[in-house]
């Protein structure tokens, strides 16, 4: 793939027609609709609504997919902050400041900082990867499984810092993660595990359900019990203060660089990156002890992240033709409906319409801050709802939603069974963030695990011996020992001072 | 008691979404078909799917989502498949051998060969060695005799899958040749590629589809169909190499256990259709697939063939289940 001028001005050209323009936005208003409910998110989103676009010719067609897709990732973290309903997994680090910022009134800059992080991250991204591409492209096959594991086994050490004072319960909460996403069929040989010979849990635990019931039904649960009247009773100002966007500039560059870099690598998804990110800012914030209790930089960084690591994807997707991703995979099936080849060539012989992409997903960022600032007001305003409507409205997102990722009630009970268990874990002051990280990362970790092993006949030395795994196994082990004599240290102000979400 | 009266109203209205119409056969299809891809993105699978999506949905009259649902090699989505509703509105790609093998070498794959009910058969692909350009490998000889110079294990075989086509490759040229290939499996060829890439596996035993899409950084050491393929002449077959290995995979659609014939015989000819539309025909040939035209009894008969073909060839493996 190569850079030039002219075709960037051409790509810009068809993007910034009137009718393009139109697309765009229809498609980013649809995009955070469905975005909004609990269990669509972008691919469901863009697979629903890819029928409307046939009808448009290719261009246009691709630019309004791409809107959708920025759109929908938006509308997960909306219900994040207001409703603490994550959209999609990416979403939980949103949850769990932009809730508190919601609980003290102060939704409105919450979701503003998201779409001015959103805006920065997916900009700079898209600065990369029009420049960058084919080099980053070569740096992300470096990776190979022995990386993979040690990345994520690497985000899995975020737990210490994610369970502040309760390491332990973070441990067991971890472990409980772990757990549940075990069950159903090894990710390599499939072989069936923790079914107790039902034919159901072959199929696993979907970990939308298992998130949706952790944070957004438990929390129902724990508001009736303590007879709340709202989410929140006043109202602030709609848009963060320019002290609180200043206080953002560090983590929304920080959280681009991080979500773009390891976006790069085929299989990590916003998920993943998006913890990290949060962990980042806290270990170098000067006060973390406010994370977890509305700090503003808790919500820009996890978008930040989220969008970069979004862009980042379409790397390997225009470098080698693999899309990353199930999205990435939806948006490629567009393309090949247009007689586009998928592959490598892609670039040598469709120069001007991947460029009109690229020049549209620009287009996609603009669109979705111009669009969705001004109505930051009309979501806030969901928070003072009084909650006896809201409660059972935010049961019946969850429902509808959960149940439409596999029309199977049997997911429904799934999300009924977690908000039990998070009715408890709250109960009992165990932190829930580590479980979601460990169901996200399980699969990945443990195919990663099997396939290195295989590599070096049963040695788990290959870690160690690699250049890069072993400096993430390096980071990750030094993490654990650190975070372990913190906790022997229990006069040390840190961790004191850190609570439980 | 206002209070509970609206949220007992709001929960009612929840549960009355839940139970959603159900299916039937006159005017079927009449909502969204779910096609479930069972591998990684950007593998053969989707790609198929992919340049099937258009005329499947003009065929049909009804939109077709595709889903993915990743792992075990396949094994994940064909289990999910037989517990699903037997309405027509699910169905899944579906590859041989893997259905075959699966059951076979795991002993409970969650499903078993016959529980997949044969819809539509509509491609093949060859398995095909493949290095890297920069790799010291020029033919399938010297990296057989590589194979034989070094201690069992060290060469790295990726492929898409557990008990697969590739995987069963792998074994079937390990045997033949008298060497121990370490075979490691990969969600799918949109994942092995990039190991290749990156050089984190020797070589990889995948599908024909590749050798199109990756002519400029691969070299391509065998294939493992009866001639040389048309669109690829320059790829020689084991065969004419000496091994006599013709193995690779043929791709499909299954239904749930269940599902009424005349549903199945809709889907079936909806797929017919589209294998035959020229548009499909010529971005399948282009891709280095071979198209299959077998509708439900023929892909059965095929089924049931293969599975004793391979009963015996896992026997000689040392790979069946007890």
């Amino acid at each position: 793939m190569s850079f030039s001028f002219d075709h960037l001005i051409q790509g810009f050209a068809t993007a910034l027609s009137l009718q393009n323009i139109l697309w765009a936005l229809i498609g980013c208003f649809i995009g955070t609709l469905v975005g909004v409910l609990p269990g669509i998110g972008p691919a469901s989103g863009i697979a629903i609504l890819l029928p409307l676009t046939t009808v448009l010719p290719p261009t246009s067609a691709i630019i309004m997919m791409a809107a959708i897709y920025y759109g929908a990732m938006y509308g997960g973290s909306t219900t994040a902050i207001v409703v603490n309903i994550p959209g999609e997994a990416s979403s939980v680090p949103t949850a769990i400041d932009g809730y508190e910022m919601a609980k003290q009134g102060k939704a409105g800059p919450a979701l503003a900082i998201c779409a001015i992080s959103s805006f920065v991250a997916g900009t700079l991204g898209l600065i990369g990867l029009t420049f960058f591409a084919p080099l980053l492209a070569d740096v992300a096959v470096v990776f190979g499984p022995p990386e993979y594991f040690a990345l994520m086994f690497m985000a899995l050490t975020l737990i210490i810092s994610l369970s502040g004072r309760a390491l332990l319960k973070g441990v067991i909460s971890m472990a409980l993660g772990l757990l549940t996403a075990m069950i159903g069929q090894d990710p390599l040989t499939g072989a069936a595990r923790l079914t107790f010979g039902f034919p159901k849990l072959l199929a696993g635990v979907d970990f939308i359900s298992v998130i949706v019931g952790l944070f957004a039904i438990s929390e129902v649960m724990v508001n009736v019990e303590s007879r709340i009247t709202a989410i929140s009773q006043k109202i602030g100002s709609w848009m963060p203060s320019w002290a609180d966007i200043k206080q953002c500039i560090g983590p929304m560059l920080r959280s681009t660089g991080v979500g773009f870099f390891l976006g790069l690598l085929p299989g990590v998804t916003p998920s993943v990156t998006t913890f990290v990110a949060y962990d980042l800012e806290k270990r170098v914030s000067k006060t973390p002890e406010r994370f977890g209790h509305g700090a503003i930089e808790g919500v820009a960084a996890p978008e930040g992240a989220n969008n970069a690591t979004s862009t980042a994807g379409f790397v390997p997707l225009f470098s080698f033709g693999i899309p990353t991703a199930p999205s990435m995979a939806v948006l490629l099936g567009g393309l090949m409906m247009y007689g586009l080849q998928p592959g490598p060539m892609l670039f040598k012989t469709n120069p001007e319409f991947v460029w009109a992409v690229i020049a549209s997903m620009y287009i996609g960022n603009v669109m979705l801050i111009v669009l969705n600032l001004p109505l930051v007001g009309m979501w806030a305003r969901i928070c003072v709802i009084p909650f006896y409507i809201l409660g059972p409205l935010i049961v019946f997102f969850s429902v509808l939603g959960t149940y439409s990722i596999r029309f199977l009630a049997y997911d429904v009970w799934v999300m009924t069974l977690f908000g039990v268990i998070g009715y408890f874990m709250r109960k009992f002051a165990y932190p829930i963030a580590p479980m979601v990280l460990a169901t996200v990362i399980a699969q990945m970790m443990e195919m990663s695990l099997g396939q290195s092993m295989l590599m070096s006949q049963g040695s788990i030395f290959i870690l160690f011996t690699r250049p890069i795994s072993g400096a993430f196994m390096a980071l990750a082990i030094a993490s654990i020992i650190r975070g372990i004599w913190l906790q022997m240290r229990t006069h040390a102000p840190e961790v004191a001072l850190e609570e439980v979400d | 008691m206002k209070r509970t009266a609206v949220g007992i109203l709001v929960l009612f209205a929840a549960l009355a979404f839940v139970w959603a119409g159900a299916a039937n056969a006159a005017d079927f299809p009449k909502k969204r078909i779910t096609y479930n891809i069972c591998f990684n993105p950007g593998g053969e699978s989707d790609i198929t799917a992919r340049i099937q999506e258009q005329a499947l949905k003009k065929n049909l009259g009804v939109d077709v989502s595709i889903q993915y649902k990743i792992g075990g090699g396949g094994a994940l989505c064909w289990s999910e498949l037989v517990g699903s509703p037997p309405d027509g509105y699910t169905i899944a790609g579906h590859n041989l051998p893997h259905t075959i093998l699966q059951p076979m070498e795991m002993g409970d794959a969650g499903y078993k060969t016959l529980d997949l009910k044969q819809v539509y058969m509509f491609e093949s692909t060859p398995n095909v060695l493949m290095v890297r350009k920069d790799s010291p490998f020029n033919t399938l000889k010297d990296f057989v005799e590589y194979a034989k110079k070094n201690p069992p294990g060290v060469v790295t075989v990726g492929g898409s899958g557990s008990s697969s086509a590739n995987d069963l490759g792998t074994a079937m040229l390990s045997k033949a040749a008298g060497i121990k290939l370490s075979y490691v499996p990969f969600g799918g060829t949109g994942s092995a590629v990039p190991a290749l890439l990156g050089g984190h596996v020797t070589a990889l035993m995948s599908y024909s589809p590749m050798v199109i899409q990756y002519r400029d950084k691969f070299k391509f050491l065998a294939i493992a169909s009866e001639k040389r393929m048309d669109v690829i002449p320059d790829v020689p077959t084991f065969k004419e190499l000496g091994y006599d290995i013709v193995e690779g995979a043929y791709r499909g659609v299954a239904a749930p256990p269940g599902t009424p014939d005349a549903l199945v015989k809709i889907l079936a000819d909806a797929f017919d259709k589209t294998m035959k539309d020229p548009e499909v025909k010529k971005k399948m040939d282009q891709n280095g697939f071979k198209t299959e035209f077998m509708g439900p009894e023929e892909s059965l008969a095929l089924v049931k063939k293969k599975t004793a073909e391979y009963e015996a060839i896992m026997k000689e493996l040392g790979r069946m289940k007890k």
